[in-house]
Order: structure tokens, then sequence, then C-alpha cells
């Protein structure tokens, strides 16, 4: 499972591919790109009703298909293969994963089929302004009122927070810091003093939110004050799924420049027939490799529940967000010149590669996670 | 394969093990015993001392072996790609002479193929055979070669037309090693160790029967050869370990494991010993600062990632899937991880990386591979070569273009060799 996969999961990969290249041309990337919400409503049914990928890893009890983080990773190599513009990893991977690890019994029963059957999109905001990602960034706060809570603060750098319908937010009780007082809550995106700003993205094919929250009502999800643990896990589990997603996006780069090179012929000759384009793309073959070998195994390491996952979470994110944006760079090289206009597709994937480098926390910031994670 | 064939075959080897392994017999009667029964090389064919087994059913009787402790036959060395290219290309005569000393490891082998002026270009080979009255007489000088200063015999690639294309104009031998027109001469290498010789060949003799194959056949020949190597050669290679078992067989053959590896015992220290760097770092302090801190987790991302990449290619393999990419990027890596180790390293060592022997860190071992892991992106197959070969064979880029094949190899461009 770590170093293969089944023939099921194969045949999965080869009918998500053919569905994804159909629904996600680059003339719809460059559509959606350009719309405030960034996701075509009809494709998002399709993807949902008619073939239940916002459900892959939810369990059946909660409305879910019941497969586990290897069929997850097979399903965002190839969004991020095809540059799909949805709601995908806002809602079925962050905010359905927060909720699957910090909802109590009873709430994930209410909370999660809707999400699940595509019907609902929630939106995870942990990150604010300051831009840190880990739970001590949290300055956010909730407080006991009336028997419920309200919200104060501010969330930034949330995927989709301007379209989701319901959010899901980390905040602490005032007073606290690093790992302890912190919960999660449910908003609901109407909710009287939440005002959602669209952020101009460097990445248009992946949208982001400003949330304002001013005495916000909110509801309790999990347990109170218990929110760091299941925060870490979804975020290691996350890191893995973005993982995935990059390693898609680094390997349709890697084809298409290798493609390029084969076609575009200066001095008399294809430039894929010079040595220092041949040896350019042995390199870049080997850096799409390892990273695809790490997100592969991290993701079922996630599946078994391994216990080396947080370190392995840090190794995969870091080892793809290195490779994609490498990829990124070398595949803009090999087109030359047209590989820096707006015309040629290269620059919706690189900006790509630029965002999810960052989100969820840098190469360099994964790689100190990995050393402490692995005690040096 | 059925389950039956596979039952059937562990059931018989592990009834001859038990029946006739003993541990106090003397490693050449044992081994004599091997030969004779087929259970020693069980996928060699039946006629030469094998059972004609399919590599698969060759790793069950191979799983016997090491469940009940029994000494093989001789493998270290290049008396594998010996047996293995005279078994493809070999005379009965060939056959006959040699194949029972390989196996039991009575006769050490070299491979005399690498020339000064020829390295990654082996089909570029200067050392000449002509024929003068009955004999093949041979002049030149090959490098590189492993065990040639205890070889008893060794394949000799050498020119004998020089008026024929490049790889035409070849043809292989087996030489022996043991005469008075060779001379064998240890080559120093860069951290100091001698562990290959150069071999240079002043009118030495060849009988015209230890011809191998049909004249001008060399580099065909050479392309078996050369496909046992690679295929030992994935990084996954079994040397063979020496026991401290009691027993005469057991004792003999440690001792003979010593004598062959004791040249490359630094060999552990090319790939970059990244199993050293956590536990050094902690020693040093210098698990403390953040800049180390980065690069060693960027050496530990690469070495596991690769590690992974090459469990995924087995295990396509044992799937009986085709290979993917995976498959052909274990060299590179390995050069790329053995880099960055050393590079590591050195930030972990401080000034004590300029220092050797016992006066640098774990008595030499640090220092030893400072100036050994270049070797990694050379032997073998330099880095350059190996990204040729995944540029043409994997992405199926165009191949470099060629002016040195066609035409007399007379005319072709080569080095000045003193």
């Amino acid at each position: 499972m770590k170093f293969s996969f089944s023939d099921e999961q194969e045949e999965f990969r080869v009918f998500l591919r053919r569905f994804l290249e159909d629904k996600s041309p680059t003339t719809e990337v460059r559509r959606l790109m350009e719309t405030d919400e960034g996701y075509d409503e009809a494709v998002w049914k399709q993807l949902s009703t008619d073939l239940g990928l916002p459900a892959v890893h939810v369990p059946e009890e909660y409305g879910g298909q019941g497969f586990s983080f290897g069929e997850l990773g097979i399903v965002l190599e190839e969004m991020g293969r095809a540059l799909l513009c949805a709601p995908y990893f806002s809602s079925a991977v962050l905010a359905t994963i927060a909720i699957l690890n910090a909802g109590t019994e009873e709430q994930k029963r209410t909370l999660l089929p809707p999400l699940a059957a595509g019907e609902k999109r929630a939106a995870l905001a942990f990150t604010e302004p300051n831009g840190r990602w880990d739970n001590s960034g949290v300055e956010l706060t909730a407080t006991a009122s009336d028997g419920g809570y309200r919200l104060d603060g501010t969330k930034s750098y949330v995927l989709d927070g301007h379209t989701a319908d319901m959010i899901v937010v980390l905040a602490r009780q005032p007073g606290t810091s690093g790992d302890h007082g912190l919960s999660l809550f449910t908003v609901s995106s109407d909710a009287d003093g939440l005002s959602r700003a669209l952020l101009k993205t460097m990445d248009p094919t992946r949208k982001q939110a400003r949330l304002e929250f001013q005495s916000v009502q909110a509801d309790l999800l999990g347990e109170e004050g218990g929110a760091a643990a299941p925060m870490a896990l979804t975020l290691d589990q996350a890191a893995i799924c973005l993982a995935n997603e990059m390693v898609g996006g680094a390997e349709r780069l890697r084809e298409s420049a290798l493609d390029y090179s084969m076609m575009r012929v200066q001095f008399g000759r294809a430039i894929g027939s010079f040595q220092t384009m041949k040896h350019k793309f042995a390199d870049m073959l080997i850096e799409v490799e390892l990273a695809k070998a790490a997100a592969y195994y991290a993701a079922a390491a996630a599946a078994e529940e391994d216990e080396d996952l947080p370190a392995l979470a840090s190794l995969a994110k870091a080892g793809a967000s290195e490779a994609y944006m490498q990829t990124a760079i070398k595949t803009v090289q090999t087109h030359g010149g047209i590989g820096f206009t707006w015309d040629n597709d290269t620059h919706l994937w690189f900006k790509r590669a630029k965002s999810s480098e960052v989100f969820l926390g840098d190469p360099s910031h994964h790689r100190e996670q990995l050393m402490q994670r692995w005690d040096v | 394969m059925s389950e039956t064939t596979e039952d059937t075959v562990r059931a018989e080897a592990r009834a001859w093990l038990e029946a006739n392994w003993n541990p106090d017999l003397s490693l050449l009667e044992w081994r004599n015993r091997l030969v004779e029964s087929g259970w020693g090389a069980p996928t060699w064919p039946t006629d030469w001392y094998g059972k004609g087994y399919p590599d698969a059913l060759g790793r069950i009787v191979e799983e016997e072996f090491e469940r009940i402790g029994a000494v093989s036959v001789a493998r270290t060395g290049i008396r594998n790609l010996a047996a293995a290219t005279i078994l493809a290309h070999g005379s009965d005569l060939h056959k006959e002479k040699f194949l029972r000393r390989i196996l039991t490891g009575e006769d050490t082998w070299c491979q005399l193929f690498s020339e000064p002026g020829s390295g990654s270009d082996l089909a570029g080979a200067t050392t000449r055979a002509d024929k003068k009255g009955n004999k093949w007489i041979v002049n030149g000088q090959k490098v590189w070669t492993t065990s040639a200063h205890h070889a008893q015999y060794g394949l000799l690639l050498a020119r004998t037309d020089w008026d024929l294309p490049k790889h035409k104009g070849l043809s292989y031998f087996i030489l022996n090693i043991e005469q008075p027109g060779v001379e064998v001469v240890p080559l120093r290498q860069m951290n100091g160790h001698a562990s290959f010789n150069q071999v240079f060949f002043t009118d030495a003799e060849i009988e015209p029967e230890f011809q191998v194959s049909e004249l001008g056949d060399g580099w065909n020949v050479a392309t078996t050869t050369l496909m046992h190597e690679r295929r030992g050669a994935d990084g996954l290679r079994r040397y063979q370990q020496a026991t401290d078992r009691p027993g005469r067989c057991y004792e003999e053959e440690a001792e003979e494991i010593a004598h062959q590896l004791e040249p490359y015992k630094w060999y552990p220290q090319r790939a970059g010993r990244t199993d050293l760097i956590i536990e050094r770092a902690k020693a040093t302090g210098m698990n403390t600062d953040p800049a180390v801190r980065q690069e060693i987790a960027k050496l530990m991302i690469m070495a596991k990632s690769a590690e992974w990449t090459a469990r995924r290619a087995r295990a396509a393999q044992a799937q009986g899937r085709p290979q993917g990419p995976e498959g052909s990027i274990g060299k590179l890596t390995a050069s790329n991880v053995a880099k960055q180790a050393a590079h590591v390293h050195t930030m972990i060592s401080g000034a004590d990386a300029m220092l050797t022997g016992e006066d640098s860190p774990m008595d030499g071992v640090i220092s030893e591979i400072l100036v050994s892991f270049p070797a990694t992106s050379i032997a073998g197959g330099t880095d350059e070569i190996q990204r040729n070969i995944i540029s043409e064979r994997v992405l199926k880029m165009p191949k470099e273009p060629r002016t040195d094949t066609k035409g007399p190899f007379r005319d072709v461009p080569r080095n000045v060799v003193s």
C-alpha cells in the first residue's frame, strides 16, 4: 500500500483523469479564475452527486464512502494535475477532516452528510493576518455568553471563505496561549457580525478570503479547550493531501515541458535533442518521482494511522513544495519567451505551485518541523 | 508459477540441505557437493551444475539456504559476471574448464574493459589483440580492474580489426592473468586506498580456443557482461555476509570474504553515511544550529524519498507490472544523496573536517566520507551517462548525434595515452 496502488485504485485514477480532462480544460480554468466564486456550480454538482468525491474519505455512518487517505490522495493528485477550480480542498479536505477529528459523534452525524454530499460547503478558518501556521498564531477569541459563544478577531488566507456556507473557526479562550485554551467552532456564513472579503491572490485558481468576526455567535465543535490535538492532526493530514495535489501538478508540468521540447525546433533540431535539455529533464524526473514516492508513502501512512505521521507530513510537504516549484521554474525556462506570456498555460500551474509552496507552511518551516518531530 | 511447484522445490531443497549440510566440511568439499547436486546454482542449466529453475524458484532455494544457515557457492566479485557471460556465449570447452571452479571459488576473475582512453565510452577500447601464428598477442592497458591482483582469469575486450567501425572491430577473450606478459599494478585513489588495478599487456598470449563467440562479436558479448553488472549494481546488491558461527566451512568462508572485500572497506563511506548524520549532529551540538538543521532535513527528505522510490520499483516488479521511471533513477539519486551527505558532514564537523586519520572524527571515517563520495558519481556509469540513459530510454528523448560509429575505427579521433 505504501509502495503501490491496487488495481481498483489505478482504475479509479484513470476514470478520474478522464473526467477532469473533460471538465477542467485550461479554457475552463481561465474562465473560472476570472470569477469571484472561482468554481463552476454544475461541475461541483457532478463531481459530488455523480462521483461522490467529497464523500470519498468520509465514513459511511456520516454519509460517506468509507475510503481513506489513499483514495483521497489519488483524487487530489488528479485535481492538482487538472488544476481543477473547485472548493474541494477547502470543504472536503480541510473543513471535513477538522470536523471528523474534533466533532462529537452527534455533530459528525449532523454536519458531515451535507458536506459529503456536496450540498453544503464549509471552510476552515485557522490562520490569521500574522500568517503563522501553528496553533500559537491564534489570537481570535471565543467568549462564553448566554450558554453559547461569541467570536472576535480576524481570520485570513481562508480558502474559499467567501463562498462557504459554514465556517469552522479555530479560536482561543481570552488569556490563554500556545496549545492551551483552543476550541473549534462552527459559524453560519450569514451570521451577524461576520464580514467576508475576497483577497486578491497571486494564484487566481484558488480563492482566499479575509473574515472579520465582531461578536459573532458560534457553536462549539467538539470539546471546549481541546482543539489543539485534533487541529494539529488536521493540519498534518491536510499537508499530506496538499503534497499529493502538488505532485499531480508537478508531473503535468514536467510532461508539458517535455512535449514542448520535442516539438520546438531551434538551430535545425528539436531543443529536446540538446544534451543540456536532456540532462535537465532527467533531473526533473528525479525530483518529481522522489516527491511522488514521499507523498504516496505519507498518504498510506495517514490511512494506516502511522505514529510517525507528523514527521511524514512535513517530509512530504517540504519535498513536494520544492519539486513543484522547481519543476514550474524549469517548465517556464524550457518554453523560453513564450513560457513567460499570459497566453501560455504554464503560469497557471506556476502560480498554484507558488501558493501551495507557502500554504500550510513553506519548505523551511516543514524541514524544521521534521527535525523537531524526529527529535533531532 | 503454481504454489505446488514452489512448495515442491522448497521441500526438495530443504530435504537435500538437511541430509547434506555439514558445517565441519571444508569449504571446497561442501561446494563440490553443491556443484554436483545442482543446488548451488539452481537457476543454471541442468547440463552445467544447475537445475534450470526460473529466478523465482532460485529465490525459494536461497531462502532454504538462509533458513538452515548453509554456506553458498562462491559469489563475490567478477566471477558472477564471468559465469553469466560464459553461460550465454561460451563454448563447451569454456563451460567445462571454468564454470565449476567459479562456483567453488577456486578461481578468481577480473573484468578487463575500462582503459585510460575509454571510460564511459567502453567501445573505444584500443588494447589490441593480433593473431600471430596460432596465438592472439595482446598489447595495451586496462584500468579500474577490480581483483586483478589475485585473479587467475580476466574477461578481455580487445580490438582485433582497426578497419571496421568502432563496435564491429572488437573481440572478447578469456585471458590468463598469471603469465609473463601481464603486469598488475595497484592504482591509488584520491582517498589513499588502492582498491583497483592497472593491468599492462606486453605481448601477452591467448590460445585461440579462449576467444569467446565470433571474431568481431566482442561488443555484443560485453553487453551481456555489463547487463549483469548493472543488474547487480542497482543499490540492492547483496554482499556475502560472513558469520562467526563455529565450523570449518564457516571459518573458511569468513576468511574468503575478508580477503575479497578488504580493498573495498571504504565503500560505505562513498555513499555518504547518512546513517551517521543525526548522532554526529547531536554529539557535536550542531543539531541546535538552524542552518545545519535545514541541511540535515534536506538530506533526510532526499534519502527517504529515494528509498521509497526504490521500493516502489521493487513492488511494481513483484506485481509483474511494467517498471515505471522509478526503476531507472536509483544510481543518480544515490549520487545526489552522497553529495548532500558529504556537505552536511562537513557542516557538522566544523574545523575537524580539515583533518584526517586518527586526528579526524570517528578515527577517520568522516574524512574518508569527504574524500570518497565523488566516486559515487563516477563508478558504474557517471552521473552524465545516467542522465543520458534516463532521458533517452525513459523519456524517449533523441539520442546523442554520433560521429564515431561509422567508418574505420582507425580514423576516429581518440585520446593520446602515454
